[in-house]
């Protein structure tokens, strides 16, 4: 083939980009690549395209796509943590003139895939996914206000994960930290297609973050059950409020600073080159004023959960509703006002950084006084020690200590010491594995029985929870210590081998951390197993306070058979405080949006055109883009977007709920 | 196509009122004016003082972005039971956050970190 049209077809994709010259890449790509292939072979084996592509790819139904979005990101964080054991590794051997197992140009991709993959395609589909599942019942509410968009949502955030992946086999991954701060991460710096695949994966990605943040706030303004005032919405549906409102704030701002990045790369601009004035630190600026915002909005949501969660077992109503809400609303709006407290070190002199240090300090203010909303909904409690309030008294004690190292860096003389050091690692993920993780794990104990009709095998868990908070302190406190000793960020190797012994207990946390994960696994796998054992078929397991307890697990397709009358705070207590009595009888048809695949479609066209601009293949780009644009259009025409669900299959399915609560009562 | 066949009170406040064609042409005109007043401007220079210029164009292109949101958008107080305006705030409160602060953050960078070069020969 003559080198043009090979030139044509691929673009500067070529058998050298793959990295065959990695052995450690190499063998991954065999186990990931035999692991799929079983994979695969078993679904088709097992007969399952058909079930899943009817039943959960093209799902429209918002109880199914939080469920997809929780397995996006249970996937996402085995190979996150396997990048973070891989350095963890590295740092512990790389002493005494060794120069451990990684080269410098795979160790700089781990470290920034490490970051990307665990914010991105970690955090935001858990978070995200348990908003879409949890929401909408506590509002009682049928779905979404736009189900085909929450489906096409989930697919773009798939998209943008799959293309992540992708770097990992052919080509390469950014080399410049989770942030690609140019110019390191301009053309000049970086020639190659990392910081490429970085771009457009978050740019799929979030489109997908941006629509379901749009989605989820129409949801929750419009779509609440009537006599649910704003006042009486639980605190887990206020906090995704709060979420979505940031999300849809901020993220615009990630897709305008990204995209004039891109124009850096490809069409030669000038906004963050060094020369013909342009201004790397503008794009500082720019892109944390979105990642400021970012990390309340993995933070909140796990607020409301530790809120539901205490004031559920705690089994009271929760101390200060109302400061709790105003706390919420607060922090949504001061999370706007800090975002210089990341670079303080980049020299915008006293005046600047003490407005942004004094804001940064200020917003622990509404943070502490949810913590002791907490402790006085605890307080005198009759506090059951379930697997989801062990992850909570975890996070409370956690917590506090990444909150005080946070206001500690706040303050910009002592930033000035500490700025890019590890104290600055231990810093965030103490507040992200103590605050987003930990609030996950006790959401997805305390909701999964909502999900699946039957609870998670509870010693396992507590196997797992153990594992995972003294896996957090033995992996992260040394890198306190190390971080106040003047040790920076994101080394490869060192030179004072007095530091090693820190690095030895951090990688025995790492891997504490990793049984953890195994025990989550095993407890999945052990729960499903004895699934018979751990049944539940009342729909409330926990005795709980808001309306997704009020319905069966899991909920049927349309979530309520009638939509119920809210007339306090804790509407299922209330209900069931007044002798609530299931309806019977007097079933109507329920109309309900009809499953797509559309979403599927314009997301493998994102993939595409994202592959394509990567690799510079010009053809495959427009051919895509074009494919896009046809499809959504054609999308519009689809007539035939919803059905009802006729009255005789109601009555049926709450027959056959009203047969097996009869049996529960007659066992009991 | 969404299932908010349930929700009592949808209609109660009322959406956006859909415009009129007079509406419409109001609006039409009216961004015409202040589009073709700014472009006018600038291209015969009727001010000679360039920052002058770029001020009252800034200001046209507010005042055209109102413009649209009341005659094109029909949004006013009282739409979507106030959340258009709630909304609205917030997003104002936020862009005057970002802008001016981001303003004032690159003109403290700038004046702390970029020293002009007769500054610099002055350094010791």
């Amino acid at each position: 083939m003559p080198e043009t049209l090979t030139k044509f077809i691929f673009g500067r994709l070529t058998l050298e980009s793959l990295p065959l010259h990695e052995p450690i890449v190499v063998g991954t790509f065999i186990v990931v690549a035999l692991g799929g292939l079983a994979l695969l072979g078993a679904v088709t084996y097992f007969k399952l395209w058909g079930y899943l592509w009817r039943e959960w790819f093209t799902s429209v139904d918002h109880k199914k796509i939080g469920v997809m979005y929780m397995v996006l990101g249970l996937v996402m964080l085995l190979r996150g943590f396997s990048d973070a054991i891989m350095m963890r590794l590295q740092q512990a051997i790389a002493f005494n003139g060794s120069e451990g197992y990684l080269n410098a140009h795979h160790y700089d991709q781990i470290f920034t895939a490490h970051g990307v993959i665990m914010i991105f395609f970690v955090a935001m589909p858990f978070v995200t996914g348990l908003m879409n599942f949890v929401v909408p019942l506590q509002i009682g509410a049928r779905d979404v206000s736009f189900p085909f968009l929450n489906n096409f949502s989930f697919w773009m955030t798939v998209g943008g994960a799959i293309l992540v992946m992708a770097s990992l086999f052919v080509g390469e991954f950014a080399r410049t930290g989770w942030l690609a701060y140019p110019p390191l991460s301009g053309i000049n710096y970086s020639p190659d297609v990392g910081v490429d695949y970085y771009i457009w994966a978050l740019q799929v990605a979030g489109v997908g973050t941006t629509l379901s943040g749009i989605n989820l706030i129409c949801t929750i303004i419009k779509m609440r059950a009537p006599g649910m005032t704003m006042m009486r919405m639980p605190v887990f549906t206020w906090t995704s409020l709060c979420t979505n409102v940031l999300i849809v704030a901020s993220f615009p701002v990630l897709t305008a600073v990204l995209t004039l990045l891109a124009l850096d790369r490809y069409v030669g601009t000038n906004f963050f080159t060094n020369d013909f004035g342009g201004n790397p630190m503008m794009y500082v600026n720019l892109i944390w004023i979105w990642g400021h915002p970012e990390v309340y909005i993995l933070i909140l949501p796990l607020f409301g959960v530790f809120s539901e969660v205490t004031s559920t077992f705690s089994g009271k109503r929760l101390f200060g509703y109302t400061s709790m809400v105003y706390a919420t609303v607060v922090i949504t709006i001061l999370s706007y006002l800090v975002w210089l407290h990341h670079f303080f070190t980049m020299g915008s002199g006293a005046s600047v950084n003490s407005f942004f240090g004094i804001t940064t300090m200020i917003i622990s203010i509404p943070t502490g006084a949810k913590m002791f909303n907490w402790l006085f909904t605890m307080y005198r409690g009759r506090i059951r020690f379930e697997l989801p309030m062990m992850w909570t008294v975890a996070f409370m004690l956690t917590f506090v200590v990444g909150g005080m190292t946070g206001v500690l860096l706040a303050v910009p003389p002592a930033d000035f010491v500490l700025h890019n050091s590890l104290f600055l690692i231990a810093h965030f993920h103490n507040v992200i594995i103590g605050g987003v993780l930990f609030g996950l794990f006790a959401g997805i104990a305390y909701w999964w029985p909502k999900a699946f009709g039957f609870r998670l095998d509870p010693f396992w868990g507590k196997v797992s929870f153990w594992c995972w908070v003294l896996g957090f302190w033995f992996a992260f406190m040394p890198l306190y210590i190390l971080g106040l000793m003047g040790v920076t960020r994101r080394m490869r190797v060192f030179d004072d081998p007095s530091l090693q012994i820190w690095f030895v207990i951090a990688a025995f946390g790492a891997v504490l951390i990793a049984c953890g994960i195994a025990a989550f696994l095993v407890q999945i796998f052990v729960s499903i197993r004895k699934r018979a054992e751990l049944v539940d078929v009342t729909g409330d397991p926990w005795d709980g306070r808001t309306l997704e307890w009020s319905t069966s697990s899991p909920p049927p397709a349309y979530n309520f058979a009638f939509t119920p009358i809210i007339r306090d705070n804790d509407a299922w207590w209330d209900m069931k405080k007044a002798g609530y009595r299931r309806p019977l009888s007097g079933f109507k048809p329920i109309h309900m949006p009809k499953n797509t695949g559309t979403g599927v479609i314009l997301a493998v066209f994102s993939v595409a055109l994202g592959f394509g601009l990567i690799w510079y293949m010009w053809w495959l780009a427009a051919l895509s883009f074009v494919s896009l644009i046809a499809t959504a259009i054609g999308h519009t025409f689809n007539y035939h977007r919803d059905f009802d669900i006729p009255a005789a299959e109601v009555a049926q399915t709450e027959e056959a709920r009203t047969a097996l609560l009869v049996a529960e009562g007659a066992r009991a | 196509m969404s299932a908010h066949d349930h929700a009592g009170d949808d209609h109660a406040h009322g959406g956006a009122a859909h415009g009129s064609l007079k509406g419409y042409l109001i609006g039409f005109f009216l961004s015409v004016i202040l589009t073709a007043i700014p472009f006018w401007m600038v291209m015969t220079g009727a001010i000679d003082n360039k920052q002058a210029t770029a001020v009252i164009v800034m200001a046209f292109a507010v005042v055209q972005i109102v413009v649209h949101m009341i005659f094109f958008l029909h949004m006013n107080p009282a739409s979507e039971g106030g959340w258009s305006m709630l909304a609205l705030i917030f997003t104002v409160v936020l862009v005057v956050i970002v802008l001016s602060g981001s303003l004032w953050v690159m003109y403290h960078l700038n004046a702390n970190m970029m020293p002009g070069l007769h500054e610099m020969q002055q350094m010791p």
